[in-house]
């Protein structure tokens, strides 16, 4: 049991991530969650960089839940030797789960995927995959758009009914336009239901 | 011709500027939103009050939350969900800037950075056997210069840094039998006393040095009495305990090395002494309680270790800890309920006779009882001490009392939901109080002209804020009566203490709440739990006039054979109706299609003799019951034993005892799950309220495909023997999940599927003729979402109009679930990042507008995922007709669209559950997501194709009618005078 005190004290002084294992069939998991500088600074963002206190680690979908130290090294301590999910719970980001194998014939070995993209982990260092914009951004103020408007559309239609039909109409071929007036007076009037998409089939 | 292109010109215009993702814009946050912070029933409180700073007090709750609140606000500083097996056993401030938290049964030791929450460090701590966990933070001992934390947890003393957590030294109390009671650091000392029993009659005590945990002395005498419970120790070498009759108290001291014990029976110290008793540890100096059948007696231990009563009382009684105001002075306080009022007393240790204060503080019935109270001092500017006292309540709620005055309170009970539902608000007409809303056209013009400014980007910051605080202020949202869309409804919540609350859907504001007397303590029911809530009466058509009430179920004791209990709550006041006390227990309740004429609904109890109860117990309700006595059944799920039954009734019980209205029941069939190979996890059926619009589904090239749709569908998931523990403790080989779709009148399997090397927790939504489930894929490791769609085949060949012209049909054959059915199943699977917690479905009045699975994540997010990317048809390319029906091409993943989590940039603390409920306007529906945090929103699935939003432009809308009237007049004189001048011509 006199094994615990240098264990922690190998966990607090080496800065590499690694496998270590405890008493006879528990092992220790750690890791680093790393947010780059790059991210996050140009747009919003919710979780500081720096300001960590809010992202959770999780083990096996919520069996063992910690948190991150200052400089972003997380430990679980007592794991069964498996395979493992890692998952990173951080408001901003989105972070790939990620599959841990604790092997109790080589402990110390890192063995780590991330599960979104198959890509391996060398050492247990998690990053964001992208950061995550739970807002839409509201688009600025633009004459397209205010036309694109059903009212702008309304204006538009009449304005090129007013403008353009009689345009079109004098253009028009006499002897066509004449014809044109029979078939309509022919038809009658158009009928709603015919105009759906739907009702062409009944 | 003309009109028929423009129409079609115009929808699709109209349809293209619609965003197919639900999404929202940060500046409409809180518009139909609200979420709230709670923390959960306080079970230790240490304040944080030096000169400099803001005031705070460090709380850790039964939630597994550690938290620091404002002291002046009770508003929360920062705060920490730990898992929900990371249970905290205690904890304390070290050296002004840490919060030690000990968790996990004594294993995890953590140190919070008290300004800001952030984790310092962490230690794990082992040891040799289970044992109790006593986090001790001695003020001034220090080893080398550093500040050490004492903890005894598993069999194990340690002695651990404040600055990085790291062990300093540990010291193992292996005794076989060896129970330790208590680790006694005697301020100003080098020392640590470890105190225990062994073997029942043996005391033990151990002498540590603090500074090297080496083992200076250990002394054990046996008391052939034994002894019985807790230890509280009086004086740093002296603690009490009682022997294992329960009525005699043995003074124990160990001064010196040498153990003597002195007994006191309990009826030398009180006359008419009654039953054991039991002792209430304190840390004050030289006082201790005792309690027996509801007596709290205060007993003082003096020098020469004699011991004498100092207060002997019925009322509910709590004392806090010791609080040491000066050198050597210390200070406790007792709180006493009397009636309304509840009395506190701040008292010196040495000196009870005088208080130094006294005070009485008006408290409301609904929160019941003291549980527990902690005090701290301040000092005035005239130099006199002032306390003030936090006090946690029955119905979990936490108050600040200082000078006679409820400073502020926290309804912390809400942290601890257990079953919600709804009720309608009063309709509004005279005589009911309506919150003040209508204001001028002029005020209404001028806010609209400011939306203006603010769609032209012309608004200045100060505008911006004007429009931002109008939104939300809007009070029509908050009005406590019934809206046109059936928006603002009640949300009936019960919680874990018992109490039920009324939350506004407009602002989350606490309409009433009331304290259930059914689910209290009391001398018949010593652990009451509340179970689940029914909507009793909802009222409409010719029961207007009576108010809509629900059934909140209760029963006595976690044992399935504990006696029931029920409530009647009156929704509009929050008046308790009335109340029952059932003699027999409640396995399961069936909510009945059936009311009677005053609109209560029916309701089927069933006891674990397997017997029917009905309620309401009146001739009518019996009548009507009688009638369709042939029509119900049930199922009832032993996930134990792996067995599922369905069952009828069989008749009236002849035993009749009076006022009983029982009914004998009968095994209709049984399925038996083989208990090695599959063990059930999850079953899941359609909510009873869910409205199907149409059978029929219509799909690419004019086919039709009817909907199986039965309410007695049963989703049942099952997992092999060695698969069902976590994740990582079993290997694909070993592990299969078994999803199985049951008949629950017949017995009947209709659908059955096995994924191989899959695990659970499963969690599932049934809706419609669907059901989606959500398990862990071991082969590949990640998380699975599968989607079974199951459709009706023997009215397939309805397509024929022929057939429906001549009335060969079967549509309208009455559909019997005896009749072997015949159905098909489509399914896919999808993978799916995240593990979750929970699923439901988006339901909405009539069932029209598409639904959305609202997916619970392990971030405590909720996501909105369209039900169209669970849908069996997804092919890698769907024909151009598919697409045109709105089949998405298939992926191996779902996708997460950040802009369609629901609670945005917020979480749910500790999410548990996700409640759905229709508005009455079509597209919508409400939202509750509930856990440690509550959070409510407006959702629409398809947007809101049946009313205008929040920020449509009424102002735009005018604009642009008087442009065209403008522009009419313009044009018309135009015309005229263009025709003037062609006739003049």
């Amino acid at each position: 049991m006199a094994a615990v005190t240098p264990l922690l004290l190998l966990l607090l002084l080496s800065s590499a991530p690694s496998f270590s294992s405890g008493s006879r069939n528990a092992y220790n998991i750690n890791g680093r969650v790393k947010i780059p500088q790059g991210l996050g600074l140009g747009t919003k963002s919710y979780a500081l960089p720096g300001r960590m206190s809010n992202i959770k680690v999780l083990l096996n979908g919520g069996q063992n839940i910690t948190f991150l130290r200052p400089d972003g090294y997380f430990s679980f301590h007592n794991i069964p030797a498996g395979t493992h999910l890692i998952e990173v719970s951080a408001i901003g980001y989105f972070f790939s789960p990620v599959r841990v194998d604790v092997s109790a014939r080589n402990p110390g070995k890192v063995q780590a995927a991330l599960t979104e993209n198959r890509k391996g982990l060398s050492e247990l260092v998690l990053e964001p995959l992208r950061e995550e914009q739970y807002y839409e951004i509201r688009e600025p103020f633009s004459i397209v758009s205010l036309l694109k408007s059903p009212m702008g559309l309304m204006v538009g239609f009449m304005l090129a009914v007013a403008f353009l039909m009689p345009k079109l109409v004098e253009n028009m071929d006499p002897e066509e336009m004449r014809r044109a007036q029979e078939e309509m007076r022919s038809q009658g009037v158009p009928s709603l239901s015919s105009l759906l998409p739907g009702g062409a089939r009944n | 011709m003309a009109i028929r292109s423009f129409l079609i010109l115009f929808i699709l215009f109209f349809f293209s500027s619609l965003n197919p993702i639900l999404s929202l814009y940060e500046d409409q946050v809180g518009l139909v939103d609200w979420h709230q912070q709670y923390l959960g029933k306080v079970k230790q409180a240490v304040f944080h009050t030096h000169k400099t700073g803001r005031k705070r007090v460090v709380v850790s709750t039964e939630e597994n939350v550690v938290a620091s609140l404002d002291l002046r606000q009770g508003e929360i500083f920062w705060r920490h969900v730990l898992g929900s097996n990371d249970v905290i056993d205690g904890i304390d401030i070290a050296l002004g800037k840490y919060v030690i938290t000990l968790s996990s049964g004594g294993s995890i030791l953590r140190a919070w950075n008290l300004p800001d929450g952030q984790m310092m460090w962490e230690s794990s701590l082992r040891g040799p056997k289970h044992s109790k966990s006593l986090l001790l933070v001695p003020t001034n001992l220090k080893i080398e210069k550093d500040n050490i934390v004492i903890i005894f947890s598993n069999g194990r003393l340690n002695a651990v840094s404040c600055i990085d957590g790291e062990v300093l030294w540990e010291k193992d109390f292996e005794g076989e039998s060896l129970e330790v009671q208590q680790v006694i650091q005697p301020p100003g000392s080098n020392l640590i006393y470890v105190v225990g029993f062994s073997s029942s009659s043996l005391f033990e005590m151990y002498q540590i040095n603090a500074l090297n945990g080496e083992l200076l002395q250990h002394e054990s005498a046996a008391f052939s009495g034994g002894f019985l419970g807790e230890v509280s120790p009086v004086f740093s070498e002296t603690v009490v305990a009682l022997d294992s009759t329960g009525l005699i108290l043995l003074t124990i001291s160990f001064q010196n090395g040498k153990i003597s014990f002195q007994q006191t029976p309990i009826s030398n110290l009180v006359k008419d002494s009654f039953g054991p008793a039991k002792i209430i540890p304190s840390s004050v100096t030289g006082i201790f309680a005792i309690k027996m059948n509801g007596v709290t007696i205060v007993i003082r231990v003096t020098d020469e270790n004699k011991l004498e009563v100092v207060e002997k009382t019925n009322h509910q009684t709590s004392i806090s800890d010791a609080l040491s105001i000066s050198e050597g002075q210390q200070a406790f306080a007792l709180v006493q309920h009397a009636g309304d009022e509840i009395h506190l007393r701040v008292k010196l240790a040495h000196n009870w006779d005088d208080n130094l204060l006294k005070e009485s503080v008006k408290m409301d019935q609904n929160r019941g009882l003291v549980h527990n109270i902690y005090i701290n001092n301040y000092i005035r500017t005239d130099k006199s001490y002032r306390f003030r006292a936090l006090i946690v309540m029955e119905d979990h709620s936490l108050l600040l009392l200082q000078q006679g005055e409820i400073v502020w309170s926290r309804e912390d009970g809400l942290a601890s939901i257990i079953d919600v539902t709804t009720s309608e608000l009063p309709v509004e007409r005279d005589g009911v109080s309506v919150a003040k809303v209508e204001h001028n056209l002029f005020e209404w013009l001028k806010g609209h002209v400011l939306k203006l400014k603010g769609t032209l980007m012309l608004a200045s910051p100060q505008d911006i804020a004007a429009i931002q605080s109008m939104r939300l202020k809007n009070s029509e949202k908050s009005k406590m009566t019934r809206d046109h869309n059936g928006f603002r409804k009640l949300l009936i919540v019960l919680t874990r203490a018992g109490k039920l609350f009324a939350l506004h859907t407009g602002d989350g504001h606490i309409v009433w709440s009331h304290l259930l007397q059914s689910l209290q303590k009391s001398k018949v029911c010593q652990h009451p739990i509340g179970l689940n809530l029914y909507k009793w009466q909802v009222p409409h058509h010719h029961a207007m006039d009576e108010n809509p009430s629900v059934l909140v179920i209760g029963k006595c004791g976690p044992s399935s054979d504990a006696p029931g209990a029920l409530s009647f709550v009156d929704t509009y006041t929050g008046k308790e109706l009335s109340s029952l006390s059932l003699v027999h227990s409640i396995a399961q309740v069936i909510p009945l299609p059936y009311t009677d004429s005053t609109e209560q609904r029916l309701h089927l109890l069933i006891d674990a003799d397997k017997h029917a109860h009905l309620y309401p117990k009146t001739p009518e309700a019996i009548s009507i019951f009688e009638h369709e006595f042939s029509n119900i059944y049930w199922y009832s799920v032993e996930d134990d034993n792996g067995i599922i039954k369905g069952h009828a009734l069989r008749g009236r019980c002849t035993g009749e005892v009076a006022d009983e209205v029982r009914f004998d029941t009968r095994e209709l069939w049984s399925i038996v799950f083989p208990s090695e190979s599959e063990k059930i996890i999850a079953t899941v059926t359609r909510k009873l309220n869910e409205v199907v619009h149409t059978r029929a589904k219509v799909i690419a090239d004019q086919e039709v495909m009817y909907k199986y749709i039965s309410r007695n569908l049963l989703f049942v998931a099952t997992v092999a023997l060695k698969g069902s523990g976590e994740i990582g403790s079993v290997t694909p080989e070993e592990s299969w999940l078994v999803a199985y779709l049951i008949d629950t009148v017949t017995g009947r399997i209709l659908h059955r599927v096995t994924h191989h090397g899959s695990q659970g927790p499963v969690h599932a939504v049934f809706s419609e003729n669907w059901v989606v489930y959500h398990y862990f894929n071991l082969r590949a490791h990640r998380y699975e979402m599968s989607v079974i769609e199951i459709y009706d085949q023997s009215r397939a060949d309805n397509k024929d109009v022929w057939k429906l012209v001549l009335g060969k049909h079967n549509l309208t054959l009455p559909i019997s679930l005896y009749s072997r059915p015949d159905v098909i199943t489509k399914s896919q699977s999808y993978f799916f990042t995240h593990s979750v917690k929970a699923i439901a479905v988006t339901s909405t009045t009539k069932g029209i507008t598409s639904k959305q699975l609202l997916i619970g994540t392990i971030g405590d997010q909720v996501l909105a995922l369209d039900k169209r990317f669970l849908d069996p048809r997804r092919t890698v390319n769907p024909t151009q007709a598919e697409k045109e029906e709105g089949i998405i091409p298939l992926t191996d993943s779902l996708p997460i669209i950040p802009q369609s989590y629901v609670t945005h940039a917020l979480r749910v603390e500790g999410l548990r559950g996700i409640i759905t409920v229709p508005a009455k306007l079509e597209s919508t529906t409400l939202v509750f997501a509930h856990g440690v945090d509550l959070f409510f929103t407006q959702l629409a699935p398809s947007r809101t194709y049946d009313s205008l939003t929040d920020d449509f432009n009424y102002a735009l809308l005018l604009i642009t009618i008087v442009a065209l009237v403008a522009a009419i007049f313009v044009t018309w004189t135009l015309s005229e005078r263009k025709e003037l001048q062609e006739n003049w011509r």
